[in-house]
């Protein structure tokens, strides 16, 4: 009885968690782009169909109105762009509570998620899911993206895009896989933990020479061979001290053995 | 004592015919005793030696054939530049061949004899001691040094003095830092711009949850002047912007714009720039070390071993409405030194 209710709690502590960090990030993205919010004209029919998903696989932690609960958080003028990252990704719905929600095979179709989109951005106006000229790199200067790059997305999802750790579980996930669109969204309204770039501060000709690198680095072949995850001198150095030094270790016992 | 150690180690072990650990039976080689096993050892080795030159010619072949845009897939081991395998495996291979080939050369071929060489007491026999201390006394004789005093008195000046310029090319490792250490280019009404870009900055451009590491807007032209990046080094910062009222402390009153915050970019533990910034939870993350800051709690440290919380710089907006400065600050950035106690 005593260890369930425990469990119950830890459990409980996670959810509030969660739903304070997606409500405040959530909240920040409102606030952040109400200036060029610009919710795309959808049919009542989509904004319709949306809304009959929602009330079967989000209101639960969401509150019927999209109002939030105490396990999830409000997505009144999220805007479209946060719907369309998150559930595109899979991300959303979260299939357990955790510190961060992981990118998973999606859960809606492409036109289900259109609707869910189109839904939660009649509540309130949020951004918008960027235009294929939004993201299209071809004006783009791949010299510049590598540069903002290094300046603001390297510290957190490495220099060569594989992600990399943050405190008590959380992390900066890998871009290998991630669409022009999906990176798009991810700077404007800042999903989870990753903060946002609005575009008065990163303006949309430098997000799109990010996105070319980013591309860049996803199409980049490694020279050498296993790039043993990109992650650095860690994955580096367990080789060489245990291939390495093992090799130079048998090479020096054949040296010193007697022959017959 | 010298003179017995000597005598001892010369009676028992250099000078005795029964050695004092006999060696085990010496066991001759196979090669040694039969001219077939070192016919064959022969062929190894000069086939080593004899891959090796190929794979030199294999790798010039390489160099000069294989187009750096072919790719090969070797399963496994990944994609890899074909021109990059071949002309490291066979410069690698040409090495290690000569190496493998000599090892087997000394090993099966060259004289297998055993011999003892052992070790000669350590001192010099008792006679040349003695007449070394005689040479040394006959040298101070006829030098005259005990008998003139201005030379030796010079002389001993003279080589007292020597060390003295090692001392003194000390002082080109100065000037001390003075206040350095304990200043930035920040100031008064200093614009604070993009970092890269140089864009300046209003409040209205940051939302809740963004993150912009900046600097200060004359960091180019102080950098040029200098001649350094030291100033990029100590001023550099990030702006973060959360809702007022989650600030549950500052460094100093009225420090923020609208919950818009400056703290340092460089750890206070040993100077990684940092803008890891979990902006939920507020934290600023060090790769480094991992120490963690509280960006809402006044920048304290809540993970790791940075020892000082990182330091706030007090904004405000100018005339114009932009970002700025209202000093330097208040506090040295960066990690702890000597002087600051």
């Amino acid at each position: 009885m005593t260890s369930t209710s425990v469990r119950r709690h830890k459990a409980t502590g996670l959810l509030v968690l969660l739903a304070a960090l997606v409500v405040t990030g959530i909240g920040y993205t409102a606030v952040t782009t109400t200036a060029e919010a610009a919710p795309t004209a959808a049919s009542q029919t989509q904004v319709d169909a949306g809304r009959q998903l929602f009330l079967q696989g989000c209101a639960t932690c969401h509150g019927l109105a999209a109002q939030g609960t105490g396990s999830g958080p409000g997505l009144i003028g999220v805007g479209a762009a946060a719907v369309d990252f998150q559930v595109s990704t899979g991300r959303m719905p979260l299939a357990a509570p955790a510190v961060q929600a992981p990118r998973k095979p999606p859960s809606y179709t492409a036109e289900q998620v259109s609707a869910l989109a189109a839904y939660v951005a009649s509540l309130g106006a949020g951004p918008a899911i960027p235009s294929a000229s939004d993201v299209s790199t071809t004006d783009a200067n791949l010299a510049e993206g590598g540069e903002l790059f290094r300046t603001n997305c390297q510290q957190c999802h490495n220099y060569s895009g594989a992600g990399g750790a943050l405190s008590d579980g959380r992390y900066a996930p890998s871009l290998m896989r991630a669409t022009p669109t999906e990176i798009y969204e991810a700077m404007i309204t800042g999903p989870q933990n990753m903060p946002n770039f609005t575009d008065a501060t990163l303006p949309k000709a430098q997000k799109q020479a990010i996105i070319k690198y980013i591309a860049h680095l996803q199409q980049a072949a490694a020279p050498g061979g296993l790039a043993l995850g990109s992650y650095g001198p860690v994955t580096e150095g367990v080789v060489i001290w245990v291939a390495g030094i093992g090799a130079l270790l048998l090479a020096s016992v054949w040296i010193g053995a007697k022959v017959r | 004592m010298s003179d017995t150690h000597g005598k001892d180690v010369s009676t028992i072990d250099a000078h005795s015919d029964a050695p004092l650990y006999p060696l085990p039976p010496h066991h001759h080689r196979l090669t040694d005793t039969d001219p077939r096993a070192a016919r064959r050892a022969e062929r190894q080795v000069a086939a080593m030696f004899a891959l090796s030159a190929l794979c030199i010619i294999a790798f010039v072949v390489g160099y000069v054939a294989i187009p750096t845009t072919s790719f090969i897939d070797l399963g496994p081991i990944g994609v890899l530049q074909t021109s990059n395998l071949v002309l490291g495996a066979t410069f690698g291979l040409a090495i290690l061949l000569i190496g493998l080939g000599a090892i087997q050369w000394a090993k099966k071929l060259m004289a297998d004899e055993e011999i003892v060489d052992e070790r000669h007491p350590v001192g010099s026999p008792i006679e040349d001691q003695e007449a070394a201390a005689e040479l040394f006394a006959t040298g101070v004789a006829e030098s005259g040094f005990v008998e003139r005093k201005i030379i030796r008195r010079t002389l001993i000046a003279a080589l007292a003095l020597f060390p003295v310029p090692l001392i003194v090319f000390l002082k080109d490792m100065g000037p001390l830092p003075g206040t350095s250490l304990r200043t930035t280019i920040w100031q008064k009404n200093s614009r604070i711009v993009v970092d890269v870009t140089g864009q300046k900055l209003r409040p209205e451009d940051l939302a809740i949850g963004t993150l912009v590491s900046a600097s200060p807007e004359d960091l180019d032209r102080v950098q040029e002047e200098a001649g350094t990046q030291n100033a990029r080094a100590k001023a550099s910062i990030i702006l973060v912007r959360m809702r007022p009222d989650e600030i549950k402390s500052q460094q100093g009153d009225g420090w923020d714009v609208q919950g818009i915050l400056a703290f340092s970019k460089i750890c206070t533990h040993v100077g990684c720039p940092i803008a890891l910034y979990q902006q939920r939870q507020h934290a600023l993350l060090c790769p480094c070390h991992q120490s963690t800051f509280d960006l809402s709690d006044s920048g304290k440290v809540i993970f790791g071993p940075a020892a000082r919380r990182m330091p706030q710089l007090p904004i405000t907006v100018d005339s114009e409405g932009y970002l700025v400065a209202q000093s330097d600050f208040q506090e040295p950035v960066g990690p702890s030194f000597w002087e600051r106690g």
